[in-house]
């Protein structure tokens, strides 16, 4: 079908009838999920950093130790976290075009949003619990 | 030779395309949308500053220090405040696709009103969000 180098035929016209790949709305639906629950998550997050501005340390620690903050803010960066990881797939896969930058790039925005969001939580658990 | 040429090229390249970005005269719709993405980008870098934040207040009064003192610096601020318009137009912007996402906003007037919604919203939250910062330190 392609065999032909000055077809006209684009790779859409080569792939269709073959079926679709099974998940299509899933990262749609996923993004519009997390944003519609970061509207509040964000409030708080900035009420909660609004509360803590020129406190001393031993303030915020105990603050961000608390139950209450520590749950609204482990719940704020998962969100986000997981928000910003599907948002930076769009746009590497809206500009990067080589296969193998592609893949790496990819590749690197998961690791970067594991290592990022890991990181927080730990240290807001650290906080709560030592 | 022009058979050569082609050769390599991929069928869509050979296609005729619609115009892309460059062509067209710069709207605050279009700016909004690509603001959105670069809000996006921002926040993206910025969650490494949340995490130094919280590392930092995890391990000890020193460390706490060190980070607060880079943050609150002339340098440190400015780029909280990138941080923090970045968060509340990218909030707007949500609220925005929200809207559009119900096939509501999408003409004329509405859509003009709902970008400047957007891009004043952002401005004004970020504005009161300082002031409330500087008002209670």
């Amino acid at each position: 079908m392609s065999n032909n180098p000055n077809s006209m035929r684009t790779t859409v016209r080569q792939v269709r009838h073959l079926g679709s790949a099974k998940s299509g709305t899933h990262h749609a639906w996923n993004m519009r999920l997390t944003s519609f629950a970061l509207v509040p998550l964000t409030i708080a997050f900035v009420w909660i950093v609004l509360s803590l501005v020129g406190k001393d340390y031993n303030t915020v620690r105990a603050a961000l130790g608390s139950p209450m903050l520590a749950i609204i803010m482990l719940l704020f960066i998962l969100t986000s976290i997981y928000h910003m990881m599907l948002g930076m797939q769009t746009i590497i896969e809206d500009y990067v075009h080589g296969e193998g930058t592609k893949t790496l790039s990819l590749a690197l925005n998961i690791f970067f949003s594991f290592a990022v969001g890991l990181a927080c939580v730990y240290a807001v658990l650290r906080l709560s619990f030592v | 030779m022009v058979e050569a040429k082609t050769r390599t090229v991929s069928p869509e390249a050979r296609r005729p395309l619609s115009p892309h970005l460059q062509i067209y005269r710069p709207m605050l719709t279009m700016m909004m949308s690509i603001m959105h993405r670069i809000t996006g980008i921002a926040l993206y870098a910025g969650t490494l500053l949340l995490a130094a934040w919280l590392i930092a207040a995890a391990t000890d009064a020193r460390a706490f220090a060190t980070v607060s003192d880079l943050l609150s610096s002339v340098l440190g601020r400015l780029i909280l405040l990138g941080f923090t318009w970045s968060l509340f137009h990218h909030l707007m912007g949500g609220l925005r696709h929200f809207i559009q996402d119900t096939g509501r906003g999408m003409e004329h007037p509405e859509r003009e009103y709902l970008a400047q919604a957007t891009l004043f919203g952002g401005l004004a939250l970020t504005i009161v969000v300082w002031a409330l910062a500087y008002a209670s330190r």
